[in-house]
Parts: structure tokens; C-alpha cells; sequence
């Protein structure tokens, strides 16, 4: 017996319909459940103090202050270098098969795992340049994972920006490097600044890069060579050794809202950005 | 040359566009120069079909981790990559738009949700409903599929909506023209036409799915074990590094960078196949 096909449509869409609803409903499930658990844990003297007792009790402050340096620091290396990559590449050649080769690498370098990051940074930084497990460590892993990211998103922005604004620009006089300073990079800022805010969302919620090469110490760091912990490998050693479901999650509920606010803004950024080419 | 503001700018801006080739250059040197000479000495056969992984008595075969590496990303492709298709179809062919503009950057932002977290929901939540109702120690192949699966709905998901949106009206409009309904215009017109960056989306997925370490330690139950059923814990070779990298040392350590070349390697491939399937199509159009 043939099946009407309008009969073979109504079950499609129904199939593709619930589908739908199960994956936004299991991502939705994951944030309500953590912070559902998480929140009530999460106080003023929890975001404030010390850990005591390995984390068992106390605080995250130390982790805390981790996790906003060891991005500020990975992006600090990893915006000069891709904003400068993607403005070499969009006003300063034609296409030719070097940029072709350099915006391969780039993906290539987007698909890397981030536990090989962690091998290599461990090896590299930590072992082979003698610098220990640290921030600097860290933050310069880091900067290499999150580099692809800056630079698509900056090459993104700046091939956005009109080429009629630079006409005018060249047309009064200006080189090609105050054109960049002057007309190219303020107009393309909201979509590197969207680039900017997803990378370090990247980093915050990133563990297996970060582990092997800032270390796990639960201290205070006092410089560029002591080690740190981040909430995101914080939290994992609260779980994966047991130490304390509850503070697991409220560790997580914090890392989270971090992360989602992070996102949140570079999207926020984004939207802005578009709405203003659109106009 | 003249030895200028603009030349100094524009030698230092092109110094500079190698950052990303050089890293990676470097990444490859550094991984392949601690873990080639490990390979050489034990040979290939040694290392990637021995079954025993006993670093201390100097036995190293990490097949029990690629067999394991395999049907957790099999695993996980089986529910992500149709979930993921099915949303995307749904969403670009089916749904309002009002709902497409709210679920894409919704997933979107999911997608910052940490490994770690979704890890740690597994042990919690999944581990025990599959130990109670399943069997065995809950920490297990099943287990690991499930959450990567769910980690990669969004990589799957968002790039599929966008090769599907990148199929000209026209095609649409031609089938519904021949009488077509909108179901079958999209099964026998939209899905072909848009064939190459859903692939592409699976295969970056897969990429995701076999690199993730974090979330795979948490679940997979990390027993060095060829499995046999699904309930069965295994150890990935992500999970394999990053479990023994805190303690090993010389030949063990070695082992470690050796497993990450074979990671490597099988990513880059399985990158670049991706890649020229989206840049393939872009050529095309």
C-alpha cells in the first residue's frame, strides 16, 4: 500500500519536530540541573574566601582569581597576534597560495584537540623552556588554542568594513597603516571584540589544555611563574576525586554563569555588529 | 627598501600572520620529536596491536584505547549526527523563523557549556540510571557516547543549518513546482544539494568527539579493556594521556606523546577531509 505523502510530511515533521525539542530540551536540562544543585551553595563567602581542607569547605577565591587571569593573559598574547594575521591577510595581500596555505593552518590548528595542546605546552613551555608549571605556562597554551578563533572572527569584522571607507580614506591622503589604525580596526571592533569574548570563554571552561601546563596549585599567585588553579580544573578535581559533590556544584554553577554571561556579550556584540552593517 | 613607518608595519604585520602556521608547526615538531623515537624503538606493531598497556613492565599496546577511542566516537555519532540533522532540517525547512532566530544562538551558547560539566552530569545523572537499569558499572562505553553525543549536537547542528540555508530557493521552488510536497522537497531536493557540509559537519563532530578528554575521563570508566558490549568501561586515548601524564616518566611519558601522534594524526586527517568537503562546495557554487 502507497503512503499519501501528505501522511509521509505530517510524520516527518513530527519526528523532526521532536527531535528538536529533546536537544534543546537535554542542553536546557544541563543548566537548570547545575544550577538548581549549584546555586544555594553559591554565597557571598564562597565566592570571597579561601578554600580550606583541599576544598572540602570554604571558598573558591583563589580559583576565582585564576580564572580571570589565565585568560586575560592568553588573550593579551593571542589578540596582537591574530588581529594582525587577519589584517595582514585581508589588507595587505591578494589572495595567493600563501594565504591560502596560512587560512589552512589556521583550521588546522582550530581542530586540535586540547589535550595535544596540553602535551605540547607541558612539553614545550613547562619542561622545555624551564618554566615550570605557572600562569605564563598557561596563558601562553592558551593564546595558541584561541588564536584560530581571533583571527576568523577579526578577518570576519574587517573584510565587513566597506571598501568605499577606505577609498576616502586613501583619497585624503592617508598610508595603508593609518588607513588600518585610523578607519579599518574601529569600524571592525565590535566583531574582534565578539572574537575576543568567545576565546575567553574558551579558555575559562577549558580543563585538559590547562592542567598539564598552570599546574593545579590552590594558592593565591603572587606572579607570572607560580602556578594557579582555574574554577574549570578546580571543579574537576572536586569531582573526579570525590572530595565534595556539593561544592562541585556550586563550582559549577559559578563556572557556568561565567562562561554563559562571557558568551552572552560576545554574541550580544555580535548581533550589534550586524545590525549595524545591515543598515 | 625604505626604512619607513609603513614598511616596518606591513614586514611586522606579515611577520605576524605566521603566528598561526608557525604554532602549529611547532605543536607538530614538539609532540612528534618526544614520541616518534618511542615508536621506532618498540615498532608499530608493538604499539598500536598489542593488547597489553602495562608502562612499569614496559608493555605498551594501546589497542584496547584506539578500539575504545572508536565506538565512544561511533557511539556518540550515532545520536548526535541525527538529532543534529533533524534540528537543522526542521529548523530551516519547517519551523518559523521566529523559532529558528531563538534556538540557533541558544544551542550556540550551549555550546561554552565546559567539558568537565557535562562529564560530571554524566557520573551523577547517566552512570547510575544506566547501571540500574542496564547493568554493569554505569561507567562505560554507553555512557561516554551519550554525553559526547550530546557535546557535539551544536558543532553538528549549527553548520548543518548553515549548508542547508545555503541552498539556492530555486531548488525548493522547482520540486514544490513539479507537485513535490515540502517533506519531499526537502528528502529529495534540499538534503543532496546540501550533502557536502553536512558531512563536513559530522566529520568536524567526529574530530570533537575523539578528542575530548575530560568529559570522556570522567564517564568512560577508564579500564584498559577491549570491549565486547556497550555497558563495558573502557579508556580512550585522550583519557589515556591525560590519566598518566601527572605521573609518568621516561618510556611511559614517551608512550604518552606517542599515543598524542596517533591522535594527531587521525584529527588532522579526519580535519582535512572536512575542510575540502566545505571549501569543495564553496568552489562549486
Amino acid at each position: 500500500m502507497r503512503i499519501s505523502p501528505k501522511i509521509t510530511q505530517a510524520l516527518a515533521v513530527l519526528l523532526l519536530g521532536s527531535a528538536t525539542f529533546f536537544t534543546v530540551m537535554v542542553l536546557v536540562f544541563v543548566i537548570v540541573f547545575v544550577l538548581g544543585k549549584g546555586l544555594p551553595g553559591v554565597t557571598w563567602e564562597f565566592l570571597s574566601t579561601n578554600p580550606r581542607d583541599m576544598g572540602r569547605a570554604g571558598g573558591i577565591l583563589p580559583t576565582l582569581v585564576g580564572t580571570i587571569l589565565l585568560p586575560l593573559l592568553a588573550i593579551a598574547i593571542a589578540l596582537p597576534l591574530g588581529v594582525g594575521t587577519s589584517v595582514y591577510l585581508t589588507e595587505y595581500t591578494r589572495e595567493t597560495r600563501m594565504t591560502r596555505a596560512l587560512r589552512f593552518g589556521t583550521d588546522c590548528l582550530a581542530g586540535i584537540p586540547s589535550i595535544i595542546f596540553g602535551l605540547f605546552g607541558f612539553i614545550f613551555f613547562v619542561v622545555g623552556l624551564n618554566m615550570g608549571w605557572c600562569l605564563l605556562s598557561g596563558g601562553l597554551t592558551l593564546a595558541i588554542m584561541i588564536l584560530p578563533t581571533i583571527i576568523r572572527t577579526s578577518e570576519e569584522a574587517i573584510r565587513a568594513v566597506p571598501n568605499s571607507w577606505r577609498e576616502v580614506s586613501f583619497s585624503l591622503g592617508a598610508t595603508r597603516w593609518e588607513t588600518v589604525l585610523k578607519v579599518v580596526l574601529p569600524n571592525a571592533l565590535p566583531g574582534i571584540v565578539t572574537g575576543v569574548m568567545l576565546g575567553i570563554g574558551r579558555s575559562i571552561g577549558e580543563t585538559a589544555a590547562v592542567i598539564f601546563t598552570a599546574g593545579s596549585a590552590l594558592r593565591m599567585p603572587i606572579s607570572a611563574f607560580d602556578s594557579v588553579r582555574t574554577m574549570s580544573v578546580h571543579f574537576y578535581i572536586l569531582a573526579r576525586e570525590g572530595i565534595s559533590t556539593e561544592k562541585a556544584y556550586a563550582t559549577a554553577a559559578v563556572l557556568i554563569i561565567s562562561v554563559l554571561m562571557v558568551n552572552l556579550i560576545a554574541y550580544g556584540m555580535m548581533h550589534r555588529f550586524i545590525a549595524r552593517r545591515a543598515r | 627598501m625604505k626604512f619607513n613607518g609603513e614598511n616596518i608595519a606591513k614586514y611586522a604585520l606579515m611577520t605576524v600572520a605566521f603566528s598561526a602556521v608557525a604554532s602549529l608547526l611547532l605543536i607538530a615538531v614538539f609532540i612528534f620529536k618526544e614520541g616518534l623515537p618511542f615508536m621506532m624503538k618498540v615498532g608499530l606493531k608493538d604499539f598500536l596491536f598489542a593488547s597489553d598497556w602495562d608502562p612499569l613492565a614496559g608493555k605498551f599496546g594501546i589497542y584496547p584505547m584506539i578500539v575504545a577511542s572508536l565506538w565512544v566516537t561511533f557511539g556518540a555519532m550515532l545520536i548526535g549526527a541525527p538529532l543534529g540533522i533533524a534540528g537543522a532540517i526542521f529548523l530551516n525547512e519547517f519551523a518559523p523563523p521566529m523559532m529558528m532566530k531563538i534556538i540557533k544562538p541558544t544551542i550556540e551558547l550551549l555550546a561554552g557549556i565546559p567539558s568537565v560539566v557535562f562529564g560530571f552530569l554524566g557520573v551523577m545523572v547517566l552512570a547510575p540510571w544506566i547501571r540500574a537499569t542496564l547493568g554493569g558499572p554505569g561507567l562505560s562505553v554507553l555512557a561516554a557516547s551519550i554525553i559526547l553525543g550530546i557535546m557535539v549536537l551544536p558543532t553538528v547542528l549549527s553548520i548543518s543549518i548553515d549548508a542547508i540555508a545555503s541552498v539556492p530557493n530555486s531548488y525548493r521552488e522547482g520540486a514544490l513546482a513539479l507537485g513535490a510536497t515540502r517533506w519531499q522537497s526537502v528528502y529529495m531536493v534540499t538534503i543532496k544539494a546540501a550533502r557536502s557540509g553536512i558531512i563536513a559537519s559530522i566529520i568536524l563532530a567526529m574530530g570533537r568527539a575523539l578528542g575530548e578528554t575530560m568529559a570522556v575521563i570522567m564517564v568512560a570508566g577508564n579500564t584498559v579493556k577491549v570491549p565486547h558490549a556497550v555497558t563495558d568501561p573502557v579508556r580512550t586515548l585522550t583519557a589515556n594521556i591525560a590519566l598518566e601524564m601527572a605521573n609518568a616518566t621516561g618510556m611511559a611519558r614517551e608512550a604518552l606523546f606517542a599515543t598524542g601522534i596517533v591522535l594527531f594524526m587521525v584529527i588532522m586527517v579526519l580535519n582535512g577531509i572536512a575542510l575540502s568537503a566545505i571549501k569543495g562546495k564553496a568552489r562549486k557554487k
